[in-house]
């Protein structure tokens, strides 16, 4: 979630709660909460990460590399692939800019820029898909013009494209914005003081104190955006082959009946989630290991 | 000295500029679309459309268990942050990694996964349908779906401000007598309350919207397990563009209001707790 790495540092060990009288609470009451929390976790987020792999390996080995390997799931995984590559690195440049001029500069309507910045958070994917339909439909803004010069938005890449980019919109930038706030603006000062060009500040001395920070940012954005399911759909026109990303693969798998293949061409989404926490969970100690060190 | 004259860095106009070219390119001029679409319409055709019997339906059931999904993520979601900060236990560090699934997973994956527990030949399903009681394809169904992506948005909310809290207020409390649950509600709980109720927000506001990992599970049977989200899609599906953009700007206005109560909520949160976010 935002800010991951920018609060990675602020834990105290467990060990100095229950080692004093005053913040400890008696044995029974301590192991009730951890088994009611663990039972509710189990049952609510690993009992569904499990069926998904038990499911796709239902049919074997075999049933599962044939799913993986049809021409219609190695295309939708080329378009998944081509859609995040456009739209991550396009929300990197803008969480970068916008990340630097909220962290380092103070403004009238910083606050509100911020919630603008949070807006796609908030809207449904539907909604975020609906929005570029009524821009570049056939009934939309543009369609007509669009049109007479043959050129494809919706039912097409661009429109897949920018779907993704609008609900991946504020994720690097929310990661960025907390930790360069944090690390305040003096090294920069002090480097441009010296004689250093824009473009050598940030590369020498920002960048290096948010590269991991950056990191986790471009990987959650790029699961969201591998994964987006809602506003793609929208978009998309599900043209078997042509416009059909992972997800919307998955979906019509399983509308038809294919489990062990829909729930194949899944795992890979999952294992793509389980990289993405596992690249946090490093980078969250890679931030602790640099807080220990100063 | 003049504003300007005071800014050290470089890079003020540059980013400022790109920042909002940006924004109102992908997101503002798009959203703003969706009013003027609908500003077509007359009040009373808008009304019409946005309260027919399955949209009203359909409302009932996304706010209904979106609230139900919160109340029970806040609950839960509270225990577990108390278990991730304030208990040792094995797998600890699993679990702390693990809680930010629902964000990571893709929306059909969760959709598809919760499906085939419930349903009839499932895990949970197979043992529940056969004494009568029915989770795919019901409310219930949805309800499932919105916990689970709801789940870390609490505990990621109250996790930081119960790490921060000054145990020197608990050892005060202790010291004048107090026992350990009057400790938890009279100094820990009301500091951690606005950040408790911003998580449920932002769970809520996730949840109305909330498309792939319902859609599978609910069965979307008319008036009974529709959500307002489908409504949208089924309206496009039919070529009512008019139709859709009504009930997405109702769904827009829900969310500015939110993102509003969310931004009050954090100010509570950083005034009660010194914390800057």
């Amino acid at each position: 979630m935002a800010g991951a790495v920018a609060h990675a540092w602020s834990g105290a060990n467990a060990r100095n709660y229950e080692n004093s009288a005053a913040t400890r609470e008696p044995w029974w009451v301590k192991w009730t909460i951890i088994a009611i929390s663990l039972a509710f976790f189990s049952f609510f987020l690993l009992l569904p990460l499990v069926a998904v792999f038990t499911e796709a390996f239902r049919k074997g080995i075999d049933a599962y590399f044939a799913a993986l390997s049809d021409p219609d799931a190695v295309s939708s995984i080329k378009l998944t692939l081509i859609a995040a590559g456009i739209a991550v690195p396009l929300n990197l440049v803008f969480g970068v800019a916008a990340a630097w001029l909220i962290a380092k500069f103070q403004f009238r309507g910083k606050q509100f820029l911020i919630s603008l910045i949070d807006l796609p958070f908030s809207v449904s994917p539907v909604v975020a898909g609906l929005i570029y339909v009524l821009i570049f439909g056939a009934q939309g803004w543009f369609g007509p013009w669009l049109s007479d010069h043959d050129i494809k938005i919706l039912f097409a890449v661009p429109g897949i494209v920018l779907a993704t980019v609008f609900v991946t919109f504020p994720f690097v930038a929310r990661e960025l914005i907390p930790l360069m706030e944090a690390q305040g603006r003096e090294e920069e000062e002090a480097a441009v003081v010296l004689g250093a060009s824009g473009f050598q500040t940030f590369w020498h001395v920002t960048l290096p104190n948010i590269k991991w920070g950056l990191l986790y940012g471009v990987i959650l954005c790029n699961a969201r955006a591998m994964g987006e399911f809602g506003a793609v759909s929208v978009v998309s026109g599900k043209i078997r082959g042509e416009t059909n990303t992972m997800p919307l693969h998955v979906e019509i798998l399983y509308n038809e009946y294919r489990f062990s293949a829909a729930f194949a061409v899944a795992s890979l989404l999952a294992l793509l989630a389980l990289v993405t926490l596992a690249v946090k969970t490093y980078v969250e100690w890679r931030a602790a290991q640099s807080f220990k060190e100063e | 000295m003049s504003k300007a004259a005071r800014r050290v860095l470089p890079g003020f106009n540059l980013s400022l500029g790109y920042t909002l070219v940006y924004l109102s390119l992908l997101v503002l001029i798009p959203l703003a679309a969706t009013f003027i679409k609908t500003s077509a319409l007359t009040w009373e055709q808008f009304w019409q459309v946005t309260t027919t019997p399955r949209v009203l339906a359909s409302y009932k059931l996304s706010f209904g268990t979106a609230l139900f999904a919160a109340g029970i993520n806040a609950v839960f979601g509270l225990l577990l942050a108390w278990s991730l900060v304030r208990y040792s236990f094995p797998g600890k560090k699993l679990v702390d990694s693990l809680v930010d699934l629902p964000f990571a997973l893709p929306t059909a994956v969760a959709g598809i996964a919760l499906t085939a527990i419930y349903s009839k030949n499932g895990w949970v399903g197979s043992i529940i349908e056969p004494l009568g009681y029915k989770i795919a394809f019901t409310p219930w169904g949805v309800l499932i779906a919105l916990i689970f992506i709801g789940l870390p948005f609490v505990v990621r909310t109250v996790q930081p401000i119960l790490q921060d809290l000054d145990t020197e207020l608990e050892e005060a409390a202790a010291s004048l007598g107090a026992h350990r649950w009057q400790t938890f509600r009279q100094v820990i709980f009301p500091a951690l309350f606005p950040a408790l109720l911003t998580g449920f927000a932002l769970a809520f506001a996730r949840a109305v919207g909330e498309y792939g990992s319902v859609i599978f599970i609910a069965g979307n049977i008319p008036l009974v397990s529709e959500i307002t989200p489908l409504m949208i899609i089924t309206k496009l599906e039919q070529y009512d563009y008019t139709g859709a953009t009504a009930i997405a700007v109702v769904m827009l206005l829900l969310s500015f209001t939110l993102l509003l109560i969310i931004n009050a909520l954090q100010g509570w949160t950083s005034s009660r707790t010194g914390r800057d976010r």
